[in-house]
């Protein structure tokens, strides 16, 4: 019952802030309370015995994504207080609220329907959220996806590189002028 | 909380219930045990200091100054409490709690001895036993950059923003090269729980099977922890305080008290992954059979900490800051290229010694041996290639408004002679002595 009770209030502080994402005017309060999010998330693969997961999660969004994304705001501008020049228009917040609630409606409905309230046992011998269970997982069954991303993640890296570096860029410009 | 239970760690939920104030007991006692840290490591690291710089140090307050730390402690207690006007006042508050939190919460899988009897009840001497207890320091020690980042953009000033900022990237590049050296003990050990590392190392310590990763993390230990010679986060020269420049009082207090526990952890964390954690060191046990028995343990733990942070305080007296650049380029094109090396090795011959039962411990050796001296290598361009650069070659010219300012020639350069109206007028192109 405990669990029950417990993943439903991770689950609002979860959707809460997430909503203070969008909502907030301060900038760096955004991102603030991005990692209140992840960090809900993280709570709730905790209460699902998925510890290697949930680590993994803090350890990846919260300590290296979010702090890049608050390295990168401070180093072009993070002022302190409301930046109300960023607010969007109704037109745009309309449609925003429209696509968000759209996949949250396609997502909870292709979960339900696929589980069709089906219980799954957590206190095994071994859980599914065992560090060497995740492993074999993903290095038996889900290779093929997992090094599709990790190409896409080269492929991003490399992209990053060739855009920030003048001394390669700079033979092609001048062959276009 | 049954949910917690995980089934192959005994003695945490599942198997064994520990009584709730056995816990408090456990959580309390590490609490103590990391301030004491940090008040004795501050006497200590100002007492090898000085004695290494030929002063005495601070010898007044209590028997040698051991409570220094503590007089310091309340000074600063007492002290106005300033909260600058153009800071993000709940963010301001809120940093120095993040940055300290976490650090206290790292402590929480660090094992300190074996199974004792406390009141009837056997239990280990640590406070929760988690399967993927390293990942957790990992994940916890970053959440612990964000009170620096946020002190410094928080405080709405330029100096605290740029130390912010330097930390931030500083923590995340040394960061990967942290993980990186622990995953040689996960292949070698075979898990991620420190209570089962430790167990590995009865025979040999990490440290010197897997001497590369060994060498990485003592490299990136310093880095993480925002401690000389890579204290450029909080340069004096440059950026005032660093992050803590606009703090004051006990928030001040909050983040010093953060970053002495951070090196008591990592210092913890060294000992349990790398030096055989609280088995005794070679050779005691052999005249000393209860070496590794009871509570005698902790002593061993203790000792090998307290070296850690010597080795902290022995760097810290000798090396001067590197540069930002070097210190960049020191973690991304050296230590990062060389653990992956390194790692690759390392899985292979585990692959190969469950294939066909080799002596792996050879090969880890002479290749470990091998990656030090390439490591080692590596700094001999580095100083061979950074000095000419610094030192613009032959005599350059000499620019009379270099920065904006009239500055007079620096050695090796020389004036100009002039030619056109003025040169012509005078032999000299400046007043000397002789014309007054």
């Amino acid at each position: 019952m405990t669990v029950e009770v417990l993943f439903g209030l991770l689950g609002v502080v979860a959707t809460g802030s997430a909503l203070l994402v969008v909502t907030t005017r301060q900038m760096v309060h955004a991102a603030l309370w991005l990692v209140v999010t992840l960090g809900a998330v993280a709570g709730c693969y905790l209460l699902l015995s998925a510890e290697f997961v949930a680590w993994v999660q803090v350890l990846i969004y919260i300590g290296a994504v979010v702090v890049l994304l608050l390295f990168g705001l401070m180093l072009t501008r993070a002022p302190i207080g409301a930046s109300v020049d960023l607010d969007a228009s109704m037109a745009q917040r309309l449609a925003a609220a429209v696509v968000a609630g759209a996949t949250a409606g396609v997502l909870v409905v292709s979960l339900v329907d696929a589980f069709r309230g089906e219980h799954i046992a957590l206190e095994t011998d071994r859980p599914r959220g065992h560090s060497s269970a995740v492993g074999a997982a993903l290095f038996r069954d889900w290779v093929l996806p997992f090094e599709v991303l990790s190409v896409l993640l080269l492929a991003a890296l490399v992209g990053a590189i060739v855009l920030s570096r003048r001394d390669v860029s700079e033979p092609a410009e001048r062959g276009v002028t | 909380m049954s949910v917690f239970a995980s089934p192959d760690v005994p003695g945490f939920g599942s198997d064994l219930p520990i009584p709730w104030w056995l816990l408090l007991v456990k959580a309390v006692a590490i609490f103590v045990f990391l301030v004491v840290m940090t008040l004795f490591a501050i006497w200590w690291e100002r007492r090898v200091v000085a004695r290494m710089q030929h002063r005495i140090g601070p010898n007044r307050v209590g028997p040698f100054g051991l409570l220094q730390s503590l007089a310091d402690g309340v000074k600063l207690a007492l002290k106005e409490d300033i909260i600058p006007k153009a800071a993000d006042k709940v963010v301001f508050v809120l940093a120095p709690i993040i940055s300290v939190t976490p650090a206290f919460m790292a402590f929480a899988v660090i094992p300190f001895g074996p199974e004792v009897s406390i009141f009837g009840h056997r239990t280990a001497l640590q406070l929760t036993d988690l399967p993927v207890a390293v990942l957790y320091v990992l994940a916890v020690a970053s959440v612990g950059i964000y009170g620096i980042v946020l002190a410094g953009w928080s405080s709405g000033s330029t100096y605290p923003l740029l130390g912010g900022l330097r930390s931030s990237a500083q923590m995340i590049s040394y960061e990967v090269a942290m993980g990186l050296s622990f995953v040689g003990v996960f292949i070698y050990a075979g898990s991620m729980s420190t209570s089962q590392i430790v167990a590995a190392q009865t025979q040999y310590w990490y440290a010197i099977l897997l001497a590369p990763s060994f060498v990485i993390y003592v490299v990136s230990m310093v880095g993480e922890t925002n401690r000389a010679p890579f204290d450029l986060p909080e340069a004096e020269g440059e950026l005032v305080g660093g992050f803590h420049t606009e703090y004051s009082s006990l928030k001040f207090a909050l983040f010093f008290l953060a970053e002495y526990i951070n090196m008591v952890t990592v210092s913890a964390l060294a000992t349990t992954l790398f030096l055989g954690g609280w088995h005794a060191p070679f050779g005691v046990t052999s005249f000393w059979a209860g070496a590794n028995h009871g509570w005698w343990p902790i002593i061993w733990f203790v000792l090998k900490v307290l070296i850690a942070l010597f080795v902290f305080i022995w760097l810290r007296g000798t090396l001067p800051r590197l540069r930002y650049d070097q210190f960049m380029r020191l973690g991304w094109k050296v230590l990062i290229p060389s653990s992956l090396g390194w790692l690759l090795l390392v899985a292979t011959v585990r692959a190969v010694n469950a294939q066909y039962n080799l002596q792996s411990r050879d090969v880890l050796l002479y290749g470990g041996a091998g990656i030090v001296v390439i490591l080692l290598l590596t700094f001999i361009p580095d100083l061979l290639a950074t000095r000419p650069s610094e030192e613009p070659e032959g005599e350059p010219e000499w620019d009379a408004m270099a920065g904006g300012h009239p500055v007079p020639p620096m050695p090796g350069q020389s004036r100009p002679v002039l030619t056109g109206a003025r040169a012509s007028d005078d032999d000299d192109d400046l007043p000397t002595e002789d014309d007054t």
